[in-house]
Parts: C-alpha cells; sequence; structure tokens
C-alpha cells in the first residue's frame, strides 16, 4: 500500500449479545475513525447502551466478535484493557463527587491506587489545570463540585476523562440538561477535541446536534445496525425513519376553531424578572404552542398560571371568570392541569406504583364516605385511565420506575386527567422520550384537544410545536414577542425567528 | 482566611458558637475559665472525641454505626478477661484494643458488604447482639479487680493552681491527641481517605472508577471500632472498673455530636476540626449546666435543644446562600 491509511480507534464486527433469552444486540458492526465526531442513534433499547458495555468491556460479546482498538485486535476487553486503549465513557449522571473538589474531581486517577499515600496536591493541580487547558476552560480549582452548573459539572467529567489520556471518548446524552448556549459550548469542545486527535462518540435523543456536529451516523434498531451513514445530507426526519423504522407524516395539524369557548384568557400578566406583560388565549379544544430558548421565562410563565407563583399585574381568566391562585391546590380545583418539565423529578413518585401515582390528584374522589380509600373505586379509575391512553404496563400495582419514558409520561398524563381538568398545561412534554414514542404522545395530545381540552404546550424544540399546535407563541425575554400560524409559514422561517 | 471560611462554614459557625457559650459562661460563672475546669472538661471529653473520630470516618464512607459505645464494652470485656487481674501491660492492651475493636467493626462491614444491608439496620442488630452477650455472659456484673497498669492515673500535664487545687492532663488526653491526628492525616491528607470521601459522595462513580466497595466499608468500619477499642480502653483507665452497661446510651449523643459537626447522613462531608468541635461544643454546654447548678436532668433536654439550634440555624444559613447563589 502506498498510502496507509491509520487504523481505525474502534472497529467491531460480529458483535451479539444475549441476556436471558432477549437478542440485545444481534451481529453488530462498529467502526470509530480516529479524530472523528460519530453519532450513535437509535431508540431506547436499541442496544446503544449494551454496545458500550462491550465496547469499555463491562459486558462480554458472546464468541465469535472481533475487536480491534487502534489496528490491535483484542481477545478479551476488560474495563482496564479499555481505558488502556484510551477509551472513556462520560455517562449521562456523570460519576461525579460533589462534595470534593474540582481538582479532585478532575485528577482523581492520582488518588487511585490500593496504597494509601500522601495526597500529593501540586500534581494534583497541575493534572487538573492540564486538562482544563487542553479544552480551552478555566474553572475554580477548589469550588466544590456541588456549586457548578451542570454545564460546568459536564466539561469536569470530560477533563477527567482526558486525565485518562483518552482517544476515544463516548458522551452518553450529553446535553439533555444544557440550555442552547450551554450546549454550543459543548459542542465547540467536542470540535476542539476531535480536531485534536480526540476521536468522540455522541449518543444523543437530541438528533439536530448529532447531525450538527458529527461527521457519521451509526443507526442501531432493536439490537441491529442499519446502517453508517454521513451526516452530510441526512436529516432529522430520514434519521427518525431509520431509527423507528416508521415514516412520521409530519404534516401540520393546526385547524382553526371557529365559536369554540375561550377557556384561559390571560391579560398583562408580569412578574418582574420573569415575564413582562404577556397577553394569551387558549380556546376549548384548541392546543396552543409556546416556544422560544430556555430562559425565555416559558416554566415561570406556567407556575404563575398553575399558582405556584403570584403576577405583579395582570389578570387570568378561566371560562370567563377572573381567577386568583393562592396556592396550585386552587389551581388544580379551578381546572387546570399542570405536567412538569421534570418529569422524572417533579412528575411522579418514583418508587410507588402506578395506580398510585395515577390517583394521587383524586384521592379525596376516591375515598368512601369513612374517609378511607376504596380499592374499587380506584382500580376503576386506574384501569379507566390506563386504557384511555394505552400505557403499556405489567400491572398496575407495578412501580413507575419500571416503566419507559414515554410510557411513564403517558402516567404523568393519567395522573392529571384523572382531576378532569378544563386545561391542561405540558411543560416540555417530550424532554428524555424516545423519537418513536413522541410521536404517540402527541397523538394524545391532539386527541384530548379533540375532546374539548384546551392545551397550553410549552416546548424548546420548534418542531413538535409547528407540527402539533394550532397556533404557536413565540417568547423571549420574558414576553410574548408574535403569533404566528403554522400553515402561514414554512419550519425553516420559524425556527430562524425564534433559534436567530 | 476568607475562603477557609467559605469552604468551611460549618467549622467556622460551631468556633463562633463555642466562643460565645464559653464568653457567656466565663461572666455567669468564676470557675468555668479556670485551668482546672478545662482540664477536667478535656479529660472528660477524650473517650467522646475518640469515639467520635472513629464514626466520622464511618460518616464520611457513607455508613452509619449504633455499636460502637457497646462494642467499646466488648472490647473492654475482653481484654480484662485476657489479662485477668494482673497480666498485661500498655503495648499489649493497646494492640488487643486495636484488634478486637477492629474485629468487631469487620463484623458489621462484612455483613453490611457480603449482604448489601444498609448499616444502620445492621449496626442496630449488632448493637442488640454485641450488647447480649456482654450481658449474658457477664450476667450484667462488673470486674473490678484490673490490672495495676491500667487503672493507674498517669498525668502527662499537672500544676497546682493559686487556691491549692490541681489542674491535670490524663493519658486519656494524650491518647485523644493521637487519634485525632491519625484520622485527620488519614481522612485529609492520604489517598486512601479521599477514597473514602469519593465512595461515600458517589458510590456507583467511585466504583466506576475502581474504588472496592469492599476496602471502602472494612477500612471504615475496622477504624471506627478500633477507634472505640482504644476509646474503651481509655475509658477503663478513667473508671478503673469494667461494667458492662457503663457505655450503652452513649452512641446517639456521640452520633449527634458528629452530626453537629458538619458529617453529613449519606457520606461524602465532614471533618475532623468539625467533629471536633462537634463534642467540644456539647461537653462545654454541659459543663456550664453543671457549674450553674442545673440539675443533671435538664443536660439531656438542654443537650438536644442545642444540636437542634445549632443544626436548623446553621442549615438556613446554607439554605440562604444557595438561594441568592441561584
Amino acid at each position: 500500500m502506498t498510502d496507509p491509511a491509520p487504523p481505525p480507534a474502534i472497529a467491531l464486527s460480529r458483535v451479539s449479545k444475549t441476556f436471558g433469552g432477549v437478542r440485545a444486540l444481534d451481529d453488530v458492526a462498529f467502526e470509530v475513525r480516529q479524530g472523528e465526531v460519530h453519532c450513535l442513534a437509535g431508540e431506547n433499547g436499541c442496544g446503544k447502551s449494551t454496545l458500550i458495555k462491550i465496547i469499555t468491556g463491562v459486558y462480554t460479546p458472546e464468541p465469535g466478535a472481533e475487536i480491534r482498538y487502534f489496528g490491535e485486535r483484542m481477545e478479551a476487553v476488560t474495563p482496564e484493557a479499555a481505558r488502556r486503549a484510551g477509551i472513556a465513557v462520560i455517562w449521562q449522571d456523570l460519576a461525579l463527587f460533589p462534595e470534593m473538589s474540582v481538582a479532585e474531581n478532575i485528577a482523581f486517577e492520582t488518588l487511585l491506587g490500593p496504597r494509601p499515600r500522601l495526597v500529593r496536591h501540586a500534581r494534583l493541580r497541575s493534572v487538573a489545570e492540564a486538562a482544563l487547558a487542553e479544552l480551552g476552560v478555566r474553572l475554580d480549582l477548589d469550588a466544590r463540585l456541588r456549586t457548578l452548573p451542570i454545564a460546568e459539572r459536564q466539561i469536569v467529567a470530560i477533563a477527567r476523562a482526558l486525565t485518562h489520556e483518552a482517544r476515544v471518548l463516548f458522551m452518553d446524552e450529553p446535553t439533555s440538561s444544557l440550555t442552547q448556549a450551554e450546549t454550543d459550548r459543548l459542542l465547540a469542545i467536542v470540535r476542539r477535541l476531535a480536531s485534536r486527535g480526540v476521536a468522540v462518540v455522541f449518543v444523543s435523543h437530541r438528533l439536530a446536534e448529532g447531525l450538527d456536529v458529527a461527521e457519521r451516523v451509526t443507526v442501531l434498531r432493536d439490537g441491529r445496525l442499519v446502517g453508517v451513514h454521513p451526516t452530510a445530507g441526512m436529516t432529522q426526519s430520514r434519521l427518525t425513519e431509520l431509527m423507528t423504522g416508521k415514516t412520521f407524516d409530519a404534516a401540520v395539524t393546526a385547524r382553526d376553531l371557529p365559536g369554540a369557548p375561550v377557556v384561559l384568557e390571560v391579560r398583562g400578566l408580569t412578574r418582574p424578572g420573569e415575564f413582562e406583560d404577556v397577553s394569551l388565549t387558549v380556546r376549548a379544544g384548541e392546543v396552543v404552542g409556546l416556544t422560544g430558548l430556555i430562559g425565555a421565562g416559558r416554566t415561570e410563565l406556567c407556575h404563575a398560571l398553575f399558582g405556584m407563583t403570584r403576577p405583579a399585574a395582570g389578570s387570568i381568566r378561566l371560562l370567563g371568570r377572573e381567577v386568583r391562585f393562592r396556592s396550585n391546590r386552587d389551581a388544580v380545583a379551578a381546572g387546570i392541569a399542570y405536567v412538569p418539565e421534570d418529569r422524572l423529578s417533579l412528575g411522579l413518585i418514583q418508587p410507588q406504583s402506578i395506580a398510585d401515582n395515577t390517583v394521587i390528584t383524586v384521592l379525596p374522589r376516591i375515598s368512601g364516605p369513612s374517609g378511607l380509600i376504596s380499592p374499587a373505586l380506584k382500580d376503576r379509575l386506574v384501569a379507566h385511565w390506563i386504557a384511555e391512553l394505552a400505557i403499556k404496563i405489567g400491572t398496575p400495582a407495578d412501580a413507575v420506575s419500571t416503566l419507559s419514558g414515554g410510557n411513564q409520561q403517558r402516567v404523568v398524563l393519567a395522573k392529571w386527567l384523572a382531576t378532569e381538568p378544563k386545561l391542561l398545561i405540558l411543560d416540555s412534554p417530550t424532554v428524555g422520550v424516545d423519537v418513536g414514542a413522541r410521536a404517540g404522545i402527541f397523538r394524545i395530545v391532539r386527541g384530548l384537544a379533540d375532546r374539548g381540552l384546551a392545551i397550553l404546550m410549552v416546548s424548546d424544540e420548534v418542531p413538535e410545536v409547528y407540527f402539533n399546535a394550532d397556533r404557536v407563541l413565540h417568547m423571549a425575554g420574558g414576553r410574548i414577542v408574535r403569533e404566528y400560524d403554522p400553515r402561514a409559514i414554512a419550519l425553516p422561517v420559524l425556527e430562524e425567528a425564534v433559534y436567530g | 482566611m476568607a475562603r477557609l471560611l467559605r469552604e468551611n462554614p460549618t467549622e467556622a459557625w460551631l468556633v463562633v458558637v463555642l466562643v460565645v457559650m464559653s464568653a457567656g459562661l466565663a461572666v455567669a460563672s468564676p470557675s468555668f475559665l479556670t485551668l482546672v475546669n478545662l482540664t477536667s472538661l478535656l479529660n472528660n471529653s477524650a473517650v467522646n472525641v475518640i469515639w467520635a473520630v472513629g464514626l466520622l470516618v464511618v460518616l464520611v464512607a457513607g455508613g452509619i454505626d449504633i455499636s460502637f459505645a457497646v462494642a467499646a464494652s466488648v472490647v473492654q470485656y475482653l481484654i480484662a478477661v485476657t489479662f485477668g487481674a494482673s497480666g498485661g501491660d500498655w503495648l499489649t492492651g493497646f494492640a488487643l484494643a486495636v484488634a478486637f475493636g477492629a474485629g468487631l467493626g469487620f463484623i458489621n462491614a462484612g455483613l453490611i458488604h457480603h449482604f448489601r444491608i444498609i448499616s444502620i439496620v445492621v449496626t442496630i442488630a449488632t448493637f442488640n447482639v454485641f450488647f447480649g452477650l456482654l450481658m449474658y455472659f457477664t450476667a450484667g456484673r462488673g470486674i473490678y479487680a484490673l490490672p495495676a497498669w491500667w487503672t493507674d492515673r498517669i498525668l502527662i500535664f499537672e500544676r497546682q493552681a493559686a487556691d491549692g487545687t490541681w489542674a491535670e492532663l490524663t493519658l486519656p488526653v494524650a491518647v485523644m491527641a493521637g487519634c485525632v491526628l491519625a484520622t485527620w492525616l488519614l481522612l485529609a491528607r492520604t489517598t486512601t481517605g479521599r477514597q473514602l470521601y469519593a465512595f461515600g459522595d458517589n458510590p456507583e462513580a467511585a466504583r466506576r472508577l475502581g474504588i472496592s466497595p469492599a476496602r471502602m466499608q472494612f477500612l471504615a468500619f475496622g477504624w471506627c471500632g478500633a477507634m472505640a477499642g482504644i476509646a474503651g480502653l481509655m475509658q477503663v483507665n478513667v473508671a478503673r472498673e469494667v461494667v458492662p452497661n457503663a457505655l450503652y446510651g452513649r452512641e446517639l449523643f456521640v452520633l449527634a455530636a458528629v452530626v453537629l459537626g458538619g458529617a453529613r447522613l449519606g457520606g461524602g462531608r465532614g471533618t475532623v476540626l468539625g467533629c471536633v468541635l462537634g463534642v467540644m461544643l456539647v461537653a462545654v454546654a454541659q459543663n456550664g449546666l453543671n457549674l450553674l447548678g442545673v440539675s443533671p436532668y435538664a443536660f439531656r433536654m438542654v443537650v438536644g435543644a442545642i444540636i437542634l439550634v445549632a443544626i436548623s440555624t446553621s442549615g438556613i444559613s446554607l439554605a440562604r446562600r444557595r438561594r441568592m447563589a441561584a
């Protein structure tokens, strides 16, 4: 050969893995070139995590697999061998130590080893400084990690991986809790690493970012390799089709609702520092999309509408009657339901059963004359909503934590729909939900609207509101800057207006 | 200095409370700020402090131990039985105290690690088992015929005050200083100590980085047990008897003082300085009440109230700072 290309950083072929009869990976091949940014895409359960765990030596593949790191054939991959080959993973939970200093978190390697030694502080700091310098970032080395915002913790996690001389860095859902600006900063760091020869494998639900930063994308579905594609020319909808194996008719669903009664009417609502002079209406049967960048005041507005904070000025009318909520209990009683953004921590009590989570909002209604909860009433209510929302469960007694993201979201919806609300506020309903399951959620939302529920849907993903709302409100800097009819504007124009 | 305060708000807060309380007591009772009283305060606190730094290591590693005080009694009994009325010496006494104490700690660690039971459940169980066995074998009777080296007072400092009374520091204070220093070295200065913090802070992350959970559990509970054994040995030097139920009940007092000192139930946080300050704060409060002639029955009530006030006010200031930062 005249021009020997460098061997790929990772080259796997014929990788299979079975867990208790379930084929998690079936004859998968995977390749990452040196210094490449690669996107690994697929729905939950497609085998992404299993693949990463095989690459890092946590799981052993079935016989017949061939694994090469930087051209070197690996007989058996152990976590230690993977680390020595320069493969590092930044898990979604970051695996950091909140009570320890930034320097200790980054240079934790210098603290390892079975034998007690004195901590060498100078070396600890110089290792941490070098890693941060490599990323082009400055952080206070002595600050406790827990005082840092999540975006900076992520940088600490990346810096720590660099101290292990990482040459391939897997990042599992790195942007799921970052704002747009923080995401941009992270993507810049990823590009910088790649330009220095570190391959980065990006695992993200947010397809836009993966397509933006990566050169190639590997798609897995149901444990099989669907294909490896260059990201140039790849669209989000095409990628979604590859991941799910279904085609989604991304069509604008907006309609006119002449004569539908106004359910929510907000006039001049103001809460200084959060939102200013907000006016909006939501009619019965209407889905109103509220979009804008993170920090635009969307969630703060939701909190005020739901009675969790008190507006300083302006009025809220519900079905024509002016309301003033002293707490969210008042809002619930008046017929407002709110599904919060952070469904996992705020929306559900994870270890409790699906049934208990569903009825928690309506405990008085399912209580008998004695004041004790009637099991019969409870079972009937739970069965009704499980059927209504087509929630896939084992039994209602199972813990919510056993459900997939999409089904958890449905349980949250069930819990609030059980209160028979007139207005449903959905804050970022698809955060952390698979693309395939998202379509199901929007179908439910549309179905609820068709039955006359007024819905205010908040999302920072413009396409979501564009395709699923009847009207789109754009919020920026605490104000509603403009209203759009999705039928009268092209998606790229709207995206430009919001993200621009 | 400002940084020191910012990074260690609990310790700074405890120093402030301790100073204010001491100043108040100095005014209220002329005998508080005398060398005689302060040295006796240290003598009486030595055993608690030794226990406290041992317990701190367990708390830092994310565990809790209820059994250490009765473990100290068990160690006393085992040493007394081994030596009889005249055998042994200080060197073997220390060696046995550490060995028996660490052994009892290893029992806790083994149960926690191998059966994956949370430490509070395990140590409540071993607390009952240790105490039950001890009462069974002693039939509740104390041992008073002990080797002379063990019960003889050893003074490391003495000075006569103007009124003729003697201010003295005894051996347990020196041993306490050694235990405090050793624990500080372990936690603050060695890689193993930092691993203990990491393990208590985020066990899963620590495991992924190659820290062995078993090693951490055995080290933490072994250290706590060894300190408990040493505390038991010293307590005999003070009390000159081995009474099986003498230490029963002291564990919650020490636990409260350590938590008051800033150690977090749940792991990853706590310093030796804070721990010592926590114990001393409670000791000064008790001493002050004593000097003021308050009924001993009020001790526990007042001590409980101090701990509640101290913990809740420091919690408030932390919460406020967090809100301001956000």
